[in-house]
């Protein structure tokens, strides 16, 4: 679902490929890798050695999953019941609402088109079931449709595959000779009984079958969409500034967010031009809230970045991110939440300097210094991992090592003099050195070694300067010296 | 790693009589002249730019508690003197950090962030001399503080010491540290000097501190004797807004 315009052209053989049990396996092909005999499920290492200019991109599931569920409400345009069907499938109940498009093979056709519109290839079918529809749009001719009365001769020609079975009561009936569902139907329905008895649903054929042909009722349970949360002020004059309107629409935001116990972590505000055109602003919170006097004050000084134009008449004001709020009173006399204003705080400082100048150093398991550090986002949980340091670090890390001139014994000794900064420093007192090797599986091959030392100089200043390689180690010249701390 | 410093500031005015004072020790008949562990507007001015002694004092002086700390810096600091640094200071407090651009962006922030009650600490460093950086901003700065209760540092680099409505104004220098037990090559607990040269509630002066670091989960400490006997003090001397002589 490569949506961005950026798709390879379709000569070049790529493939999806998915972490496997054994390494790295296929999990989409476009159409030339399907050409050249790539399977599905095959492991990435076999099908380079058949096709050795395989493009190989890894999958986003998450991602594939997350914009089938959108689009599981963008088909409700066709009928009012649908709901995804695995990883890679849609089921539409579209019983009564086929003749609004003119027939069953215009409203395929309908769709085909626009879900071609949207850059998406469709395989459709329709059919009485769910289960004779899953078979045919995978396994039928293009855009079939299947009467109440043909599902028995129609899934008949269809391998047992299309039976929505296990891999393993796949094999099993092909062992059996049964390659194609008409051949399952034709053995008595007794024996068959007798043998899956015991097997659950999805490696059971005759329920599955039961199912394809409509004697065991399969419903579509469909899924609601959340109902939106917004507020909106028609004005009766153009305007070009909705300051004053907008403690009105956030009052009523929050109620409406109040009734249903819930609570927002981004509001999105449009104003609707008379040039016939839009300008919006939208803010986050880093925890949900509903607090009217909160969400107007991210507002603050984001309302002059709305372009105006020649004035606006509507002006909208739409929560996202809605989530379950529980209130929670932590005094007993209604006393104030620490977390909660801390929160706020966050929220204000992210909405005016931007989410990236606002975060939370922690500690991570490393030795190279500039990795023992991480930011994350300034309210994120972690568990805190007490990582021992039994060595002295420095108080200030300089986010770039500065590189310095150094007087001192070749090859290995400690320095005696530098230059940093245009100033020379006198070694007065040293410690070290403390040697910190490259991270072999993070780093680049060739990456040099660092001794550090603690040099103090004679006013007192105390540095932690290092030297980056060894002399004759084959890794580029004469070792490089860095200043890279200073310490208390 | 807890620092085991009581903020008691009346002992200092006792350092004059005593060559060397650890300040867990609590005179007595003393205690109830001024409030140890005021929250408010300190300045710390770092003599050098590249001296870490400014922001090693300011840890020292930070209360024990868990409490989120709010650090703000401008950008030229971060670029002359380099970030704070976690694996240095301990895991003793989360901290929450603001990377900005401007001097009065800082300045926004840490008001803001004094606001909040429920943060430990709120600082800042300031790189030179801004304009927006004047009396009217440090006032705010300290009133809000005092209103939270929650104490702010200003860490000052390459700044001349205008007029300012800091309740302290210190001046925090390294000096060669204390001989390590263990090898007389390496530099030892480190040694500060301290310069009280404003003060609204204390008695200015010198000190020399050395801060040893906790061995073994131990608290921290830090050392303060005076850097010189003052015993010529006039008898008037120490009483509230009084400035430093020397």
């Amino acid at each position: 679902m490569d949506r961005q315009g950026n798709a390879p052209p379709d000569d070049v053989p790529l493939v999806l490929a998915r972490e496997g049990h054994h390494g790295p396996v296929i999990h989409a092909t476009n159409r030339s890798a399907r050409l050249m005999g790539i399977n599905i499920g095959a492991r990435v290492v076999d099908m380079r050695a058949i096709c050795p200019e395989l493009q190989v991109e890894y999958a986003d599931l998450a991602g594939d999953r997350a914009a089938l569920d959108r689009l599981v409400l963008w088909v409700r345009r066709w009928c009012p019941w649908s709901v995804r069907d695995g990883e890679d499938g849609l089921i539409l109940d579209t019983t009564g609402s086929d003749h609004l498009m003119g027939g069953e093979t215009a409203m395929l056709v309908e769709m085909e088109t626009q879900l071609s519109r949207l850059g998406l290839t469709a395989r459709l079918a329709v059919a009485p079931t769910w289960g004779a529809a899953w078979a045919l749009a995978r396994f039928g001719p293009v855009r079939s449709v299947c009467g109440p009365d043909e599902a028995t001769w129609k899934l008949g020609a269809l391998p047992v595959t299309a039976l929505r079975l296990e891999g393993e009561t796949v094999l099993l009936l092909r062992r059996l000779g049964l390659k194609t569902i008409g051949a399952v139907m034709d053995v008595p329905r007794l024996s068959l009984t007798r043998r899956f008895v015991k097997a659950a649903l999805a490696s059971n054929p005759l329920m599955r079958l039961d199912q394809a042909l409509g004697k065991i009722a399969e419903p579509v349970a469909s899924v609601d969409a959340k109902p939106r949360i917004h507020v909106q002020t028609q004005l009766p004059e153009p305007i070009l500034d909705p300051t004053s309107y907008l403690p009105a629409l956030c009052e009523e935001l929050c109620e409406q967010l109040a009734q249903t116990g819930q609570g927002c972590r981004s509001l999105h505000l449009v104003v609707y031009k008379t040039d016939g055109d839009v300008s919006w602003v939208d803010v986050a919170t880093s925890a949900s809230s509903r607090d009217p006097n909160h969400l107007l004050g991210l507002f603050r000084d984001k309302v002059e970045k709305i372009n105006p134009g020649f004035g606006f008449d509507l002006i909208t004001l739409a929560a996202g991110g809605v989530e379950p709020l529980q209130l929670v009173q932590n005094h007993l006399d209604g006393g104030s939440d620490d977390t909660l204003h801390l929160s706020r705080l966050v929220d204000r400082l992210s909405a005016k300097f931007g989410p990236r100048a606002v975060s939370r150093p922690v500690l991570r398991e490393s030795h190279i210094p500039e990795r023992s550090e991480d930011r994350i986002a300034a309210l994120a949980g972690i568990a805190h991992a007490v990582i021992e340091r039994p060595k002295e670090r420095p108080i200030r890390l300089f986010d770039h090592p500065e590189e310095v001139r150094v007087l001192y014994a070749v090859p290995e000794g400690p320095p005696a003099q530098f230059i940093w900064r245009r100033q020379t420093y006198r070694v007065a007192r040293y410690a070290g050195p403390e040697r910190i090797a490259p991270e072999w599986w993070k780093d680049r091959p060739g990456t040099r070694l660092r001794d550090y030392f603690k040099v103090e100089d004679q006013t007192g200043r105390r540095i932690w300067l290092y030297r980056e390689g060894l002399h004759e180690d084959g890794r580029g010249g004469d070792p490089r010296w860095f200043v890279h701390g200073c310490f208390a | 790693m807890r620092l085991n410093v009581e903020q008691s500031v009346n002992i200092w005015e006792m350092v004059s009589c005593m060559r060397s004072l650890r300040l867990q020790e609590k005179p007595t008949g003393q205690a109830d002249r001024v409030t140890p562990h005021v929250a408010t507007l300190s300045e710390v001015f770092a003599t050098n730019a590249v001296d870490a002694a400014a922001v090693g004092y300011m840890l020292a002086r930070l209360p024990q508690t868990s409490a989120p700390i709010l650090w703000v810096q401008d950008r030229l600091t971060r670029r002359e003197s380099g970030r704070p640094y976690l694996a240095g200071m301990g895991a003793r407090h989360s901290i929450i950090m603001v990377d900005l651009s401007r001097a009065a962006d800082v300045l926004w922030a840490m008001e803001d962030g004094l606001r909040c009650r429920a943060l430990g600490a709120v600082i800042g460093e300031v790189w030179g001399d801004p304009p927006v950086l004047d009396f009217t901003a440090t006032k705010r700065l300290a009133m809000r503080s005092e209103a939270a209760k929650v104490p702010c540092w200003l860490i000052r680099r390459a700044a001349a010491e205008n007029l300012s409505a800091a309740r302290d104004r210190w001046r925090v220098s390294s000096l060669p540290s204390a001989p390590n037990p263990h090898d007389p090559q390496a530099s030892g607990a480190p040694r500060w000097s301290l310069d009280l040269f404003r003060s609204r509630r204390l008695k200015p002066g010198k000190w020399v501190a050395e801060y040893e670091r906790g061995k073994n989960g131990a608290p921290d400490r830090l050392y303060q004797p005076a850097a010189v006997r003052d015993g010529s003090v006039a008898a008037g001397d120490g009483q509230a807004g009084q400035r430093a002589t020397g």
